[in-house]
């Protein structure tokens, strides 16, 4: 399967979606940003760090790049999206996703393990995942608190788009177990046609149990299959 | 402009140093020329005041490729991989600006480490406090924490490893110490030695601005009442053009071009290009036209001494401009030939057509003022503490205060704020013995670790620079590292006076005989003296930062407790020293009498032997014991994971405080298999290593027989209130 890692002045995560990515038997490409032409891709990873130092709003200028012009147009396509941290704001300024990411609810960085419960496994991204699954996966981030207005959580939850939910180990879900202050303890939606998923926990930090754990492993393997 | 002795002072120059300059110059200088003499005389770059006494320091061993007087040292890890680092102070600027300080601390050691050719894997940093009380401590904690992680989370390095820490001394002049550690291939190490003469001299990264103007001079005095004043000599950074900087650097260092390469730090444009042209015997002449410049109508005078972040100078070979130039506007990055080196030996400055200033390199380097500075021997502090004289307390009770104080708190509201997994190899992450990172792509890993002991090195400098090195190897040991060179940041007050000097000088001593002794060789570092306001000078505080090699990552040890019912054993002997112990000082507040005495026989030999446990896989968990003593060292393993521990009474008669709370040193606590135990005993009583059997760990509750009982969720919680009110006030 042929992936693309798209590389922004200010990522700082691409190199290790790429190592996750060739581990778990992608072809990948990294793409840089001042490209026109996107690589045959079955997925794009668009990674996480600071694109263009995440100054005006975090990802407001990256959504204006050459690069993601195309990258609109093959996710319309129905390509495979996957924004991570700064992706995911990336995504939201493309308008790909819909809401907001505020800054955390505490005004700090948070940098820690956290816990998900898998709310939809029904998509291209979560499959290998078991519905109601607990994993483990790490967050780092000043603006992950996710907002959205009242109609779009309604249709968030009615047609089931949204991925993670933060919780803790024994799948609690609830203001206790959010770390950032997102709305119902979002942590990762999917766009109508499920082909676009944008989240603020890194999956790459998670595939080698040396280093971390493995729980990540499944969010590629089922992109794979 | 005539120059007098108002403008020589406000130079930070004394005036017998002035007659000096112009006896170098055989003139008077002019503004420009004292500018920059200023800039390289005082003692943040000159190091006038301790050269004399760093030459003593061991710096080579057989895995030693560059020791100090590079950007950064440089370390042999076997298959072709160098390991470059360094530890660097930015006390001042951080006092008087604490979040860019601090960020720009950051900046500044990463540029240290990516100009010697090594991406960054791992930032690390010590940082003392004054008492939590004090009114400035809060914000300065807030500021200088979020600086930190502001930088590097934005460049992407994990910062993997730290220490925090509040004392009172530091109430007027707080430190902060930023580490950076990178991964080389030892064939492509970038050096600052120029080569060749007409060789275009290079300017890359942000443009020059007018902050940090005097920032080394500021850095080279006291505090006083008009500090405030100081802000505009703070630099002000900008990870973001960092990280552009330095994947441009690295890219262009793949290609043959570079001749030498160098960073723009304290002195900026005026230290890079004096110790290019000073390394390589040359002159150097730059056209200050051609500087790029954020302001209009910068000066010469500016330019010189702006301390604007992100900014390299670079020698390239003939030819090889537009090669470079091509990899610099990819990054968006300016990249603008200024100058050229010559044979001139003097460093010449030209602006609008005219020559500005004329200095020989020699004046500025190899001839600036070297003072071997009186100093005085510390008196033995014989005073000893008797526990009797002291007020009475109940052992559980002096526990529960010391693991909820500011100094012993769980430390996660500082490190959650620091991204610790960016790069995907941080395989130990801060809290342990040590932190442990991943070559990347190999089956080898790094262990680093900071540690300072101020109230040690206060007591009696000689003890605690050995205890300190100590410390820092044991902490490699821990979990399984080699320990191989340190770098060292030495913090201290005014040199002027000779008491101060005298700290100095003792404990450069410790440190050597203890580098010496465990080939522990120090390969790069950086001194600060001037920490203090209006003649309050603080503790000295050396900070070490020790690197160690995990050859196999399949044999890393932690400090975790692993499973119920396992034998706990404490490896070295046991005296009960409680002077300078966190017992005296958390309790009672006292700091009188001796450190712990260093017995360097008994902590090698105890480090081998853990060594060689960890390695035959005969270990569960390790952990050293130091500050805080056996009780903390245990408390740290419960915590870390929610497994109890069911802990005997001493069998021979010592008093339960000294026996649990004393800091004698060279001691580790190890968790081992009940089967294995007897085999265990065995290694340890044939390499005469002394050892007690203490206890068993147990589920849920962290007991000391008859005197102390406490589930370890509680003791969670009391370890973690301090740092969970501090934040409740500030969010």
């Amino acid at each position: 399967m042929n992936s693309s890692v798209i590389v922004f002045p200010g990522s700082n995560c691409d190199r290790d979606v790429a190592t996750a990515l060739t581990k778990l038997q992608f072809k990948n490409k990294m793409v840089w940003h001042k490209d026109n032409v996107l690589p045959k891709s079955d997925l794009i990873v668009i990674p996480g760090g600071f694109s263009y130092g995440d100054y005006l709003r975090s990802g407001a200028i990256a959504a204006k790049s050459n690069i993601l012009k195309e990258v609109v147009k093959a996710a319309n396509s129905g390509c495979l999206v996957l924004g991570i941290c700064n992706g995911f704001q990336i995504l939201i300024e493309t308008g790909l996703l819909q809401g907001a990411l505020l800054r955390n609810k505490n005004l700090k960085f948070i940098s820690k393990d956290v816990h998900l419960k898998i709310i939809n496994n029904n998509n291209n991204f979560c499959k290998k995942y078991k519905k109601n699954n607990i994993i483990n996966l790490n967050i780092a981030h000043n603006e992950g608190n996710y907002f959205t207005k009242k109609d779009h959580l309604k249709e968030l939850e009615d047609k089931d788009l949204i991925a993670f939910k933060y919780c803790n180990k024994d799948g609690l879900v609830n203001e206790s177990t959010n770390p950032n202050g997102s709305i119902s303890n979002i942590a990762g939606i999917l766009n109508n046609k499920k082909n676009i998923l944008g989240m603020m926990p890194h999956p790459e930090r998670m595939v080698d149990n040396l280093i971390s754990n493995s729980d990540g492993v499944e969010l590629f393997t089922s992109i794979l299959n | 402009m005539k120059i007098t002795n108002d403008i020589i002072e406000s130079h930070g120059l004394k005036l017998e140093e002035y007659s000096k300059i112009k006896l170098l110059l055989s003139r008077e200088p002019n503004f420009l020329e004292l500018g920059i003499f200023s800039a390289m005389w005082n003692e943040h770059c000159s190091y006038k005041s301790s050269k004399v006494h760093l030459k003593k320091l061991p710096i080579k061993n057989k895995n030693v490729i560059q020791g100090p007087g590079e950007n950064a040292g440089v370390i042999d890890i076997g298959d072709d991989d160098a390991i470059v680092f360094k530890i660097e102070s930015h006390n001042h600027p951080s006092f008087i600006e604490p979040y860019q300080g601090a960020a720009t601390g950051v900046g500044g050691i990463l540029r240290d480490v990516f100009t010697m050719g090594a991406r960054p894997i791992a930032l690390l940093n010590s940082i003392h406090f004054g008492d939590p009380k004090n009114k400035k401590t809060k914000n300065l904690l807030n500021g200088v924490v979020s600086g930190i992680g502001g930088y590097g989370n934005c460049i992407g390095i994990p910062t993997v490893a730290g220490e925090t820490k509040f004392n009172s001394t530091y109430n007027e002049n707080i430190l902060v110490n930023a580490m950076a550690v990178g991964l080389a291939n030892k064939k492509k190490i970038f050096y600052s030695k120029a080569k060749g003469i007409n060789k275009p001299v290079v300017y890359v990264g942000s443009k020059t601005g007018r902050d940090g103007i005097h920032g080394a001079s500021m850095a080279s005095a006291e505090f006083d009442e008009n500090t405030e004043e100081k802000k505009p000599t703070v630099q002000v950074g900008d990870p973001f053009t960092e990280k552009l900087l330095m994947e441009a650097c690295l890219e262009l260092m793949k290609k043959d071009s570079i001749i030498s390469i160098q960073d723009m730090g304290a002195a900026g444009l005026t230290s890079s290009s004096v110790e290019m042209a000073h390394k390589g015997n040359l002159g150097i002449e730059l056209d200050l036209d051609k500087v790029p410049c954020r302001e209009e109508n910068m000066s010469p005078y500016e330019m010189m001494l702006s301390e604007s972040q992100e900014r390299m100078l670079i020698i390239l070979e003939d030819g090889k401009e537009n090669e470079a130039k091509k990899i610099f506007n990819k990054w968006d990055l300016d990249f603008v030939v200024i100058g050229k080196t010559t044979d001139t030996k003097n460093l010449s400055l030209k602006y609008k057509n005219k020559t500005v200033a004329t200095i020989p390199i020699e004046a500025l380097s190899s001839k600036a003022p070297l003072y071997d500075r009186k100093w005085t021997k510390k008196k033995l502090d014989k005073k000893k503490i008797n526990l009797k004289d002291l007020k009475k307390i109940k052992f559980d009770d002096a526990f529960f205060k010391i693991i909820s104080s500011p100094n012993h708190s769980n430390k996660k509201w500082v490190t959650e704020q620091f991204d610790q997994m960016v790069m995907g190899d941080t395989i130990e992450r801060s809290g342990t013995n040590a932190a442990v990172v991943k070559i990347h792509g190999k089956e080898k890993a790094i262990a680093v670790t900071v540690d300072s002991s101020a109230n040690y090195c206060k007591s009696h400098p000689l003890s605690g620079g050995k205890q300190i090195v100590c410390e820092s190897w044991r902490n490699l040991v821990a979990v399984g590292a080699k320990p191989i060179a340190i770098t060292n940041c030495l913090n201290f007050g005014n040199p002027e006076n000779p008491e101060i000097m005298g700290q100095f000088a003792e404990n450069i001593l410790g440190i050597k005989e203890a580098c010496e002794f465990l080939d522990y060789p120090v390969v790069s570092g950086n001194v600060s003296f001037y920490n203090g306001t209006n003649k309050n000078n603080i503790f000295p505080t050396p900070v070490i930062g020790g690197v160690g090699l995990i050859q196999n990552i399949n044999r890393i040890q932690n400090h975790r407790f692993k499973k119920i019912d396992s034998q706990i054993i404490l490896i070295g002997k046991t005296f009960g020293h409680l002077n300078q112990s966190v017992f005296i000082n958390e309790l009672y507040n006292l700091y009188d009498g001796m450190p712990p005495e260093v017995n360097l026989l008994n902590e090698k030999n105890n480090g081998d032997i853990i060594l060689k446990l960890i390695n035959a896989g005969n270990i569960r968990s390790v952990h050293d014991v130091s500050a805080g003593g056996i009780i903390l060292a245990l408390a740290e393993m419960s915590l870390s994971s929610n497994i109890g521990i069911k802990i005997n009474k001493p069998k021979k008669l010592y008093n339960l405080f000294n026996y649990f709370f004393g800091e004698d040193q060279s001691r580790y606590l190890i968790e081992v298999d009940k089967n294995n135990y007897p085999k265990i005993e065995k290694i340890l009583k044939d390499n005469n290593i002394y050892f007690d059997n203490i206890g068993v760990t147990q589920e849920e509750y962290f007991e000391l027989d008859k005197v102390l009982k406490i589930n370890v969720k509680e003791l969670y919680e009391l370890n973690n209130r301090w740092y969970n009110n501090f934040n409740g006030l500030n969010s």
